[in-house]
């Protein structure tokens, strides 16, 4: 059957299958856990040749999962039942640019990167800036809803697509919304594609929506002495009046891993640092960072320290930028999580992983995108110690744990995947789980597009990163 | 086989995919395979017993071992040192085909570490091209068994007859820097010219540059062939050879070689006293580059050319020299510098690479040549032989050699400060 499967697929993409074990197996991993071998992968480049591929998978009643640059972190592209791996990695030589209408059409295998490119290059924004987006897919981005930095004043992925092409489990092409911001035309079918981790349809182009691009930035950076307050001035600032472009925050372990480091003369002994860019005309930048600085003050926090030009602000997102080269150790494995909270409750956060870094005695650092309260503990573990990963598994349980307790979410930008499936019934409830299986269940009956995603499997009530 | 492949190395992979628009082989095959994070994964998989070595050999052996994904890496893999542990298991494994056996005994065991055959093989050479014949070879197609090396043959640069190594030293001149000089095998077989120049500026510029006789190859094609063990005799030699004198400086102009002296320390075990002796010659070695950026040179004649700058990977992505052939560069009066798209890629010469894997060369050839068409350049500057072979060889092949010219950075700045 495998020989019929791989003729059928030969037939249409020629010398794009691979079928090898040694081909394969390189498709058969993301940024997350877990190595897995799928049966083919199919390098598709045409909206037709993903239709053919669907409807060989059907005639076979083979699972397919749709891959971009495999940079997940929750195990997203995972060929999890084996089947198809269909890589839209080659597929990136479509990119057009509407400067009039705002507007850019790309194919999925197109790098994020290169449509903020485009889109600079005519005075304009593409907002979304996942931090791997030199080498991110838009159709990754597409179906993880992406996020990123700026996520605090522009929003994520799902806020600048307005329009999709989709090929459905039957193999059908359907378009969702259209041209324009304003369609309210039937359901809003593109933001139940976004983010569906390509579990319902098969994404083949995305219209994008522009931005004008701010003129300027400006960067400030904030000390705290305890993280009490540095939770506060969350709050503080976005009630200023102001709405900075990006706020990213360190906790003291993140600080002293980079000072360590990169030697920047950081102060070792802040509790928080907080990073805080604001954007637009260039001469209302100052009076903007002026007013947080008043109402930091209100607070009693007076360490702010601005960027007097370019080069310092650069130095200034060096800091942000070492964390993840910094808190790695030779030989240890970096394990990010994305918990997101309502802003009021980062300062708990931080108190718990500090709390269940103690009592696992574990290398924890915590830093993430503070002003949209998403969050990102990093756990530095040595995965050939069994011990250690299962602290590793109880405390990162635990950190969900306590972010569904305190009105938060699960994931802000990475996505459920394999590794977070265990705990959706924990945020969202039986009913809440069955409501969003029927839509899955409805759209594929079959359960050929990326099975094994999002849903918990029945009796796994646990994180597991051992990988068997 | 956990122990004989650096297993260790790899849990520093976070697969994040950074490394995979620096992979010219990636870019190139378009096959996670031929990726930084695929290879690593291989290495990772046949340590651990769930892959057969035969399953990690092509993607290895198609490696260029340009190292772009080092300087990449957010979490510092060190991808050299899990490549290199994978060629040795592989060689170790497998039988070499013939066609590699017979380039490879010919060229390691005979003539890398033999300094009179290289010279032998520079006065072949020699007398190769000034008897005309290389121009009959090329024109009669003689070289039709394989005509894909006809091209090669083109692109071999003219040779000067290498003469013995002379001690430079002269007594009587006290100088500010004192100099020990690395001339290298392929360099100084195929280039010696260049190295000549490079001397003659730094005499110039009142650094005593001395040549020693007991050098010998650096050991870079033995060590990215596998053979650790003749790598490391060849290490020590040199080591033991420089040593013996108070040199400031250890000098070569060759990006690979240098990459390699550099290197040296990995070859010994941590505390060792041989691993101390390495980290002491290491610590001398320094690009021509480098040193000329420290010198305040007269360069005064313009060189009135559009030049794009094509790096040696091995200089840029294991010697970290970035800004010191750029400050050369822009300093050359009359010498109009374009930002080649992509120029840090790799060029597909990496050593023997476009003799054992020519058509993959040539691929990868294909992707740097498109970038040089765009930038429209009448000069091609380089830092390393090799890839100044390959580069000829590109213009060649897209019939650009009598429009675009290849010269060693230093090349240029020797026609800049008029050194001839």
């Amino acid at each position: 059957m495998k020989e019929d499967i791989r003729n059928k697929l030969q037939n249409v993409l020629e010398d794009r299958v691979f079928h090898k074990t040694e081909d394969c197996i390189s498709y058969g991993y993301d940024g997350s856990f877990g190595q897995h071998i799928p049966d083919f992968v199919v390098q598709v480049q045409s909206t037709e040749e993903v239709q053919s591929v669907v409807r060989i998978a059907n005639e076979f009643n083979m699972p397919i999962t749709p891959r971009g640059a495999s940079t997940s972190l929750s195990g997203g592209p995972l060929p999890v039942e084996k089947g198809i791996i269909m890589d839209f990695s080659q597929w990136d030589h479509y990119l057009e640019i509407f400067p009039e209408d705002l507007l850019i059409k790309a194919s999925p295998g197109v790098i994020t990167g290169d449509i903020h490119k485009l889109a600079d290059e005519h005075n304009l924004m593409y907002a979304p800036d996942p931090s791997s987006s030199s080498i991110c897919t838009i159709g990754g981005n597409l179906a993880e809803n992406a996020g990123g930095p700026r996520g605090v004043k522009y929003g994520v992925t799902k806020d600048y697509v307005l329009g999709l092409e989709v090929v459905t489990a039957q193999g059908e092409v359907i378009q969702t919304g259209g041209n324009t911001v304003k369609n309210v035309t039937g359901y809003d079918l593109t933001k139940l594609i976004v983010g569906s981790e390509g579990t319902l349809g098969v994404i083949t182009e995305a219209t994008l929506r522009l931005i004008p691009k701010p003129l300027a930035t400006k960067t400030a950076m904030i000390l705290f002495d305890d993280l009490y307050t540095a939770g506060k001035s969350i709050s503080t600032i976005l009630t200023s009046g102001v709405r900075p472009s990006k706020m990213e925050i360190l906790d003291n372990n993140a600080l002293n891993r980079v000072e360590d480091y990169a030697k920047l003369d950081l102060p070792r002994e802040a509790s928080a640092i907080l990073l805080v860019e604001v954007d637009g005309d260039p001469t209302i930048l100052d009076k903007e960072l002026q007013t947080i600085k008043e109402a930091l003050l209100q607070i009693g926090v007076d360490k702010v320290d601005i960027a007097e030009n370019k080069e310092d602000e650069d130095k200034l997102w060096q800091v942000r930028k070492l964390v993840s080269p910094a808190i790695v150790e030779s030989g240890y494995t970096k394990i990010s999580e994305d918990v997101t909270l309502p802003l009021s409750k980062i300062p708990d956060m931080f108190k718990k992983i500090d709390e269940i870094k103690q009592k696992h005695d574990l290398n924890i650092v915590v830093f993430g995108h503070a002003g949209d309260g998403n969050l990102h503990p990093t756990l530095n573990t040595n995965m050939r110690d069994q011990n250690e990963v299962e602290r590793v598994e109880d405390a990162v349980e635990e950190i969900f744990s306590y972010a569904v307790q305190l009105g938060g979410t699960l994931s802000g930008e990475h996505g459920i995947g394999t590794m977070k499936r265990a705990f959706m019934t924990k945020e969202l409830g039986e009913s809440g789980v069955q409501f969003q299986k029927a839509i899955k269940t409805a759209l594929d009956p079959n359960n050929l597009l990326n099975p094994g995603k999002i849903f918990p499997i029945a009796g796994e009530e646990r994180l597991v990163l051992r990988n068997e | 086989m956990i122990d004989k492949l650096d297993y260790q190395a790899t849990f520093d992979c976070v697969q994040c995919g950074y490394c995979l628009p620096v992979c010219p082989t990636y870019i190139a095959f378009k096959n996670e395979k031929h990726s930084p994070r695929g290879r690593i994964n291989l290495v990772k998989l046949v340590a651990e017993e769930k892959l057969e070595i035969a399953d990690m050999e092509e993607g290895i052996d198609l490696c260029l071992g340009c190292r772009a994904c080092e300087t990449i890496c957010p979490t510092n893999v060190r991808y050299g040192d899990i490549l290199m542990s994978a060629v040795e298991v592989i060689k170790e494994n497998k039988d070499m085909t013939l066609k590699e056996k017979g380039i490879r005994t010919g060229a390691f065991k005979l003539a890398l570490k033999n300094k009179r055959v290289i010279r032998m093989m520079n006065k072949g050479l020699y007398f190769y091209q000034k008897s005309g014949l290389s121009k009959t070879v090329s024109k009669s197609g003689l070289l039709k068994p394989l005509p894909k090396y006809n091209d090669l043959n083109k692109a071999m640069p003219d040779v000067i007859l290498s003469e013995r190594i002379t001690n430079n030293i002269n007594p009587f001149r006290k100088k500010d820097i004192q100099v020990g000089f690395f001339q290298g095998c392929i360099m100084d077989a195929f280039f010696k010219r260049i190295n000549d120049l490079a001397v003659k500026i730094m005499e110039k510029h009142d650094v005593q540059v001395t040549n020693i006789k007991k050098q010998t190859c650096c050991g870079a094609l033995q060590h990215h062939a596998g053979e650790h063990d003749m790598t490391v005799v060849q290490a020590m030699k040199n080591i033991e050879a420089y040593e013996k004198y108070d040199f400031d400086y250890i000098v070569n102009t060759i990006g690979g070689c240098g990459a390699t002296l550099r290197e040296y320390p990995k070859l010994f075990e941590e505390g060792s006293v041989w691993h101390g002796r390495a980290v002491k010659f290491t610590e001398k070695v320094r690009d021509i580059s480098e040193i000329m950026s420290m010198l305040h040179l007269e360069m005064t004649e313009p060189v009135n050319m559009n030049a794009v700058y094509q790096p040696s990977c091995h200089l840029e992505h294991v010697q970290q020299v970035f800004k010191d052939p750029m400050n050369m560069i822009n300093n050359v009066p009359g010498l109009k510098y374009i930002d080649m798209q992509d120029k840090s890629l790799c060029c597909g010469s990496a050593g023997v690479y476009n003799i054992v894997h020519f058509d993959e060369s040539m691929q990868i050839l294909d992707l740097k040549m498109r970038n040089v068409k765009t930038a429209r350049p009448t000069l091609i500057i380089t830092s390393n032989p090799g890839c100044h072979i390959q580069m000829q060889l590109g213009l060649e092949r897209e019939g650009m050699s009598d429009e675009v010219l290849v010269k060693h950075l230093v090349e240029v700045v020797a026609e800049a400060c008029n050194i001839s």
